[in-house]
């Protein structure tokens, strides 16, 4: 039977061989400064190693579906891996309906990415080092995903924040890219900080460090509602964290300064949903507490909403589907808040195909462009890279809901649940407030996803007249995530195999909550379609005649399009408000160091010193004088011993 | 018989007390040695005096056996060390050597 930590365990080797190439490969540089990686064999290893670990999860996965009861499979290495003053904390891994779904779509889409960037890595210096990454990359987001207990998962936690802090100034020659990385790095250790207070404050109120054990003990009412609410919301600050949600979201349109793969894999497909997975995971809490669960649907809805404000006027094509990727994350904890978790998770599981592949494609086109990233200079090539051309389309026809493709279902469904779910911080009519905030949403996902489409492959070419047709490796996994895309709608069709996610999620997530009419379902499915259709339809007609005309439209509307282009100056807030008052802090610290702290030791010091030029005055050289200080000695030592006998 | 009772102590005191003189004032290493031998010598003297007619007179003899040995040994070093000072220094001044002042 094969052995369920092997699935981490394989890409780390594969990490571990490629870091020990990477070391080879520094050594060889010390004698021929330009000395090559082995490319081959360094992408074979790092592929085959993520591909081993799909196939070892879909066998898993099978086991799973095969067994009877409650459909888990479990390892604990220890139960005691650090022993604590409370309850101990295990060591130990949880294959579910849930982490199995997770390590599928990690190690699958992840496969994927590695073969893609073989092409895509091609050439660069750190060619070694970024299969490292990757790899550890994986490792760590299936550790994430399979960990049986907070602790464990805070490992795989905090290993995806480094990895993803690795990738994002991985080309660190550039100043831009290092200090992308340590904003993302920054921001992210905010929201750790809340999933820390989480975790032991979980294991404080329910004595329990396991997912199952606080989950237990929540759904039992072993907690106050108050407690229950703190709960949720510390862990919602860490999910904030790491799923780029308000206000914590700032880090993940600069962490498009990494190679696109990595934009792909960490920032679109896998880590930035872990936050969604941690919210599913410990979904009681959010039941009990309407507060906490309040609090995760709105910010998700004003996230959404936000960021595709944002998206819609972004030049650069990777920072589009970064405000995209922000707004369905948005979308995902909208879902949760009003728990529609099965819906939620599908969109998750779709999401990851559409937009990786969008990701990808994005970057095929920059490859071809020689590393050209502005919209407005691209134009006209779907005649030079059909592959490209087609797979965006139908990624980018998934990512806006277009009918049939497995978008249209997951974010209907979504929707479905906003208005069908528990209301809002127990306030009823909130729920249509979301669900207009959310269709709203769609809309101009809609727009700026075809906007992308026209800008990039219709019309006239724009500054490149001869792009680089791609090789087979960039190519193949575009197709192979294009059909996911569409396939992936058999996950959750609303009628015939009726929500077979929703069903194979049921022994985790529990039935769902609130049910709509028929009727009801239907109506709302046709309104997606036409909110989806509407916005291919602005699109088109905005764009579809030419950036001129576009152009001429916006200028239309200085106001607006200043706002949405300058991100409603949020940046700018953030570093007149939390950077500056950080900076204040430091400069004050820094002055109480120097004088305070350093006055301490310095004093110290300079007593020593001091006492020491006084003292030696005693020591004049003169034997006489030390007889005397001798004689003066006895005299007081016999005196004391006289008087004070 | 008291402390204070017989000259004889008053004659040791006399003597230590013209031995921490000579010690703390001469400047001749030589004088300031044999002022040290006065020292010791009151010393041996006030144990003398004191164990006299008591049942620890012999043992109060050995000790100023014992120190009267000791101070042989001390003015052996002692002389030496003048020597040393005075090969060193082509004086035999005690402020001579005040090389180790701080």
């Amino acid at each position: 039977m094969p052995f369920l930590p092997l699935i981490p365990l394989l890409p780390l080797a594969g990490a571990l061989a490629c870091g020990l190439l990477h070391l080879q490969v520094l050594r060889a540089r010390r004698h021929h400064a330009d000395a090559r990686p082995a490319e081959g064999l360094i992408g074979t290893i790092a592929t085959l190693a993520v591909a081993a670990a799909f196939a070892l999860s879909l066998e898993r996965f099978f086991a799973l579906a095969g067994s009877s009861g409650e459909r888990v499979l479990t390892w604990r290495a220890t139960d005691v891996w650090i022993p604590t003053g409370g309850p101990a904390i295990p060591f130990g891994f949880r294959f579910d309906a849930l982490s199995s779904v997770m390590c599928l779509v990690i190690t699958g889409v992840g496969a994927l990415i590695h073969l893609y960037s073989i092409g895509y890595m091609k050439g660069d210096r750190g060619f070694a080092r970024f299969f490292t990454y990757l790899n550890l990359f994986v490792a760590a987001m299936l550790v994430l995903v399979l960990a049986d207990s907070m602790p464990v998962l805070f490992i795989g936690w905090e290993g995806v924040g480094l990895c993803s802090y690795l990738l994002i100034g991985f080309w660190y020659e550039e100043m831009k890219n290092a200090e992308a990385g340590q904003k993302a790095f920054v921001v992210n250790r905010v929201g750790d900080f809340g999933f820390l207070l989480a975790m032991f404050a979980a294991a404080y109120w329910t004595g329990s460090f396991e997912f199952t054990g606080v989950n237990s003990a929540v759904e039992g009412g072993k907690l106050a509602t108050w407690q229950t609410t703190v709960l949720g919301l510390l862990l919602f600050v860490g999910a904030c964290g790491k799923s780029a949600q308000i206000p914590l979201y700032v880090w993940l349109p600069d962490a498009m300064a990494g190679p696109t793969p990595v934009s792909a894999l960490i920032h679109a497909a896998t880590m930035v949903t872990a936050g969604v997975y941690l919210v599913i995971r410990t979904h009681p809490i959010f039941d009990v507490s309407p507060i906490a669960s309040g609090v995760v649907a709105c910010t998700g809805a004003a996230t959404a909403i936000f960021a595709g404000s944002m998206g819609l006027v972004a030049r650069d094509i990777k920072k589009v589907l970064a405000y995209s990727t922000v707004s369905q994350l948005g979308f995902l904890f909208l879902g949760a808040g009003v728990g529609a978790y099965g819906a939620s998770f599908y969109h998750l599981v779709t999401h990851a195909f559409f937009k990786a592949l969008l990701f990808l494609g994005a970057g095929s086109v920059i490859l071809a462009l020689h590393h050209e990233q502005d919209l407005f200079k691209m134009g006209g090539l779907r005649r030079a890279l059909p592959g490209s051309y087609r797979t965006m389309w139908i990624g980018a026809a998934a990512l806006a809901g277009l009918p049939l493709f497995s978008g249209f279902f997951s974010k209907d469904e979504i929707l479905a649940g906003v208005l069908g779910g528990r209301p809002v911080f127990g306030i009823p009519g909130l729920n249509w407030v979301l669900y207009a905030v959310a269709a709203a949403t769609a809309l101009m996902t809609s727009f700026y996803t075809f906007r992308l489409i026209y800008l990039a492959f219709e019309g006239e070419p724009r500054g490149h007249e001869h792009p680089h047709p791609n090789p087979t490796v960039i190519t193949l996994p575009l197709v192979v995530l294009a059909v996911a895309s569409v396939a992936a709608a058999v996950l959750g069709l609303p009628f015939g195999i009726s929500h077979a996610l929703q069903h194979w999620l049921e022994p985790v997530i529990g039935e769902p909550q609130g049910h709509l009419s028929h009727s009801a379902e239907i109506l709302l499915l046709v309104g997606s379609g036409v909110i989806a259709l509407l916005g291919f339809a602005i699109a088109r007609a905005t764009y579809g005649g030419g950036l001129a005309k576009a152009e001429a439209r916006a200028a239309a509307r200085p106001a607006l399009y200043n706002a949405l282009s300058a991100r409603w100056w949020i940046d700018e807030l953030y570093d007149a408000t939390v950077v500056r008052a950080v900076r204040l802090t430091s400069f004050i610290a820094g002055l109480i160091d120097a004088f305070v702290i350093d006055g301490l030791v310095n004093g110290a010091a300079s007593l020593a010193k001091r006492g020491a030029a006084s003292a030696r005055r005693m020591a004049d050289g003169s034997t006489q004088t030390y007889a005397l200080w001798f004689g003066a000695g006895m005299v007081v030592v016999v005196a004391s011993l006289v008087l004070l006998r | 018989m008291s402390f204070f009772g017989a000259p004889v102590f008053f004659l040791a005191a006399a003597l230590f007390a013209l031995g921490i003189y000579g010690f703390m004032t001469r400047r001749n290493l030589i004088v300031v040695l044999m002022s040290i031998e006065l020292m010791l010598n009151a010393a041996n003297l006030t144990f003398l005096a004191a164990a006299r007619g008591t049942a620890q007179a012999n043992e109060a003899s050995s000790y100023a056996v014992f120190v009267i040995l000791v101070a042989a040994a001390e003015v052996a070093v002692g002389l030496a060390l003048v020597l040393a000072v005075f090969r060193l220094k082509r004086d035999s001044d005690i402020d001579a050597a005040r090389d180790l002042r701080g």
